[in-house]
């Protein structure tokens, strides 16, 4: 399962990545997302998958899955939607005043 | 703090009161007060000269980053001495001069004393401080003030040019001396130069003592305009005349000298010393004198006069280090005095050419010209300037009785040693030195002529002069005056110097070799009719007739064609140097966020596989501790790749944020198969929330449009991406292969409910365990909701007060 999961994460990184070099706003927002994605994945990956009962205490079990990267993820999630969020709103500004979403006219003016 | 201390930092504590003097006593010249600053430490400085005199050594130390071995510490010896007092008497004349010569009306005096004490400050700490570090800081600092002072009328455009060739080629010798010092360190382990010089043994026989050796020298080459670096000087003498007559003439430009004679203790007696030192100096002798006749203006030739005096002291010091390898040592002498004479016309150069310089400044200030086509005549309007130029000159020609005829005899002494002696090929070369130094010493006597003859006779020419000429304010003649005066006092009586500050010096430059004492003997006038005698002879002979006949043979210059020349070559080096920065700037800095992503990705990629491959972190995880994989599990992993992959050929703008959306659905699937119920929950919350604020967004923006990307770019993303992506991988894999590591998750599940009284064990470490950590989340939040909500409603604000104001 590991295996397969960090080849998984792997390809989320790479369209991701992919994305990220793109010119259009909207591709580079969907790459953050995809980025993040991937990073979640690879905090839970990277514990051990199915090791034990969800981290909630229950009489009579004694393995849990590490609730420790679930915790870094938790705010993780949240954090990254706070961050795209901002993004979304940045982009949607950026293209009402300056009427383009292309990074590459977006860039100012040669030698200023 | 010894008394010593304070004669350095005193100029810098004068520093901060001249703004105070300026402004608020502003009816008197702001030179008076800050005269008496060189005037107080000169006297205090004589007050050491018996104490030296005697041979004792003046030795004081403050810790100031012991920790690096950096002490400032200072220390007075015969060599420090002379340079102390060379730097506050010149110091105390010039500020007299510039009193008259910098109209307090129309000059900012508060910024021209500024750089003056500051420079007069850095240069005494450059000439006491023991080590070497401390040495260097001020040394930078001297280089730091003249390039101020030279820029001083900074809206000339020559002032600028000026100062920024001299700062250019100066820094550039600081640095590589600072390089050199650091050799050194290396191999003493100290920083201290008594300490090195106590080391001379073990030091000399390193491979990096040559190195050092190459770049201490070219710190002392650039720094005293020796050839070919002496470019630099001419092009200083933009900055007012009291500031050339100082620092671009008597003191700065000897710090090359300093340093070298300072350093002759370690290096005398190698072979790459005593050439490098001996050949450059004897071509700068010629080359600065040989270009100075070819000058009309009258600074110009006083500029590379001065070059060429610097390579006739830099070439004695060379021949000095002779001394080192005399034998028998009663021979020592032979060699040895070549170093007094060195420091004798250090001396007279000091004097001579201060009063000089001083000369052309009052001919300047009285004329508005400095220029020897225009000039002529002055002899009966200005007589005591005159009698100033022409001991001045006549002494620097090498004539009897003034100091400039003794220290060229020795000179000649010193250069016809040479041919006996019999190391470093000295035997078939040596002769070399003597002839280029005889040769020299005729342009020398031609341009001294030039300087007194062209100025003050033949026809007067008022129609040519912007002012009408007469004699200067007396007190702008008394500086010049008291020099020429020290020109004939030394002339006569040259031995009140020898015990006193002579023998000092020269046993600190060659210290093993005059232990004892007495080598330096009595300088006196009459040697009788020996070879030196025939060669001042010969000078003058030569010399006069050809300064009689120079419009016949004046065309040899015209070999020289400028386009060859060391300045074009600086001017070309700096425009390509520039060119090519900008050049590479541009080629990387484009602006494009693609290309920045790029450069970081690479070298994310880069690092990480460096790091993979160098220490076999990778490591592939063993079976036992995999978890099973389901076949929805499977099904679930593809579908999500899919979903992922369909965003980068989707058209439209909802395809691609229905496809993000599925992927996030997918990722909470995940959650809920690997035991995150909380993870899983808060995963389709926000998934549902982001979708609808994609679309209520993308409502507004512009539709997707095709990426309009030649096939070589979109490879180079492509790779970059696989390159992230298979790194990534490696390393989630490499994690799993090393197992044994305790986690530290088991504190929290041991004490989740014992501690917080909470059984979900994610939850009481958000809120209970790492509260801190969440509460900074939730400001993260905040700012980030608030700027959301400006971004909206400050367009709105923004666009109607733009309306209103219209």
């Amino acid at each position: 399962m590991e295996v397969l999961m960090s080849v998984v994460i792997g390809l989320l990184f790479t369209i991701g990545t992919y994305l990220l070099l793109t010119r259009t706003l909207l591709r580079i927002i969907l790459g953050t997302s995809l980025l993040s994605h991937g990073a979640h994945l690879l905090l839970i990956t990277m514990a051990g998958l199915k090791t034990g009962a969800p981290p909630i205490l229950n009489e009579g079990v004694t393995e849990y899955v590490d609730p420790l990267p679930q915790a870094l993820i938790l705010t993780s999630i949240v954090i990254s939607f706070g961050v795209t969020s901002f993004f979304l709103v940045l982009a949607y500004r950026a293209y009402k005043e300056l009427g383009t979403d292309d990074m590459d006219r977006l860039r100012g003016n040669d030698h200023e | 703090m010894s008394f010593l201390h304070y004669v350095i930092i005193l100029p810098f504590i004068f520093v901060l009161l001249v703004p105070f003097l300026y402004k608020y006593f502003n009816k008197i010249h702001t030179g008076w007060f800050i005269l008496t600053l060189p005037i107080g430490l000169f006297s205090l400085l004589m007050s050491y000269l018996p104490t030296i005199s005697d041979g004792q050594i003046i030795k004081h130390d403050i810790g100031w980053i012991p920790s690096l071995d950096i002490h400032f510490s200072v220390y007075l010896d015969g060599l420090g001495l002379l340079f102390s007092l060379l730097i506050t008497g010149i110091g105390s004349l010039v500020v007299l001069y510039s009193v008259y010569y910098l109209s307090k009306e129309s000059e900012k005096l508060n910024t021209f004393y500024t750089y003056l004490l500051l420079f007069m400050g850095a240069m005494l700490g450059v000439v006491l401080s023991d080590n070497i570090i401390v040495l260097y800081l001020f040394w930078e600092l001297t280089s730091i003030s003249s390039f101020l002072l030279i820029a001083y009328w900074y809206k000339r455009e020559k002032s600028r040019y000026g100062a920024q060739k001299s700062m250019l080629i100066t820094v550039f010798g600081g640095l590589a001396m600072l390089a050199g010092f650091i050799l050194m360190y290396i191999m003493s382990d100290t920083f201290s130069i008594r300490e090195m010089i106590s080391q001379i043994d073990t030091m000399s026989t390193q491979s990096l003592f040559v190195p050092a050796m190459l770049l201490i020298l070219l710190g002392a080459f650039t720094k005293s305009a020796q050839f070919p670096f002496h470019i630099w000087l001419p092009d200083a003498m933009e900055a007012p005349t009291p500031v050339s007559a100082y620092l671009h003439s008597a003191t700065m430009v000897k710090a090359g000298l300093y340093l070298v004679a300072r350093f002759s203790p370690i290096f005398a007696g190698q072979g790459e010393w005593f050439w490098l030192v001996t050949g450059f100096g004897i071509v700068t002798l010629f080359w600065g004198s040989f270009n100075a006749v070819r000058q009309t203006d009258l600074k110009s030739i006083l500029a590379f006069s001065t070059v060429s005096q610097l390579g006739m002291i830099m070439s004695l010091l060379g021949i000095g280090s002779l001394s080192v390898l005399a034998n028998p040592t009663e021979n020592a002498y032979f060699y040895a005095v070549a170093t007094t004479a060195a420091i004798f016309h250090l001396i007279n150069h000091a004097t001579f050419k201060g009063a000089l310089f001083m000369m052309v400044g009052i001919v300047d200030h009285e004329t508005g010209t400095r220029d020897i086509r225009k000039l002529g005549g002055l002899m009966s309007l200005m007589p005591i300037t005159f009698t100033i130029a022409l001991i001045g000159t006549f002494s620097m020609a090498g004539l009897p009785p003034f100091n400039g005829f003794l220290s060229k005899e020795m000179f000649f002494t010193g250069v016809k040693n040479v041919t006996q002696a019999e190391f470093f090929n000295l035997q078939t070369w040596g002769i070399l030195i003597p002839v280029l130094a005889w040769i020299a010493s005729i342009f020398t006597f031609v341009y001294s002529m030039m300087i007194v003859f062209k100025t003050f006779t033949g026809k007067h020419q008022p129609e040519k002069l912007q002012k009408k000429a007469h004699e200067a304010p007396f007190g702008m003649l008394i500086p010049p005056i008291i020099l020429v005066s020290l020109v004939i006092v030394f002339g006569i009586f040259p031995n009140i110097l020898t015990e006193t500050i002579l023998l000092p010096t020269v046993t600190s430059i060659l210290p093993s070799v005059l232990d004892g004492y007495g080598v330096v003997s009595e300088i006196s006038h009459w040697h009788g009719w020996n070879l030196e005698l025939f060669m001042t002879i010969g000078v003058i002979a030569i010399g006069t007739l050809l300064y009689l006949t120079m419009k016949k043979w004046k065309s040899i210059y015209k070999l020289f064609p400028d386009r060859f020349s060391f300045n074009r070559f600086y001017d070309r080096t700096l425009v390509r140097m520039e060119k090519n920065s900008n050049w590479i700037m541009r080629k990387h800095m484009t602006g494009y966020t693609r290309d920045y992503l790029v450069y970081i990705f690479s070298f994310i990629i880069m690092v990480l596989g460096y790091v993979l491959i160098k220490y076999t972190t990778f490591i592939w995880p063993a079976e036992q501790f995999l978890a099973p994989i389901q076949t929805y599990e499977w099904i679930l992993a593809i579908s999500t790749v899919l979903a992922a992959a369909a965003i980068l050929k989707a058209s439209s703008r909802l395809t691609a944020i229905i496809l993000i959306g599925v992927v996030g659905y997918m990722v909470s699937l995940f959650f809920v198969i690997f035991r995150a119920p909380d993870l899983a929950l808060t995963q389709l919350v926000v998934e549902t929330i982001s979708v609808a604020l994609f679309l209520l967004c993308f409502y507004h923006l512009p539709e997707l449009r095709r990426e309009m990307r030649n096939i070589r770019f979109r490879i180079t993303n492509l790779l970059i991406s696989i390159g992230v992506g298979v790194i990534i991988t490696f390393i989630a894999l490499s994690v799993q292969g090393v197992n044994g590591l305790e986690s530290i998750s088991r504190y929290f599940v041991e004490n989740s409910y014992k501690k917080a009284g909470g059984d979900n064990i994610v939850n009481v470490i958000l809120v209970d365990f790492r509260g801190f950590d969440t509460m900074l989340e939730i400001i993260v939040l905040g700012i980030a909701s608030l700027g959301v909500y400006s971004l909206i409603k400050l367009r709105l604000e923004g666009r109607d007060s733009i309306h209103e104001n219209k």
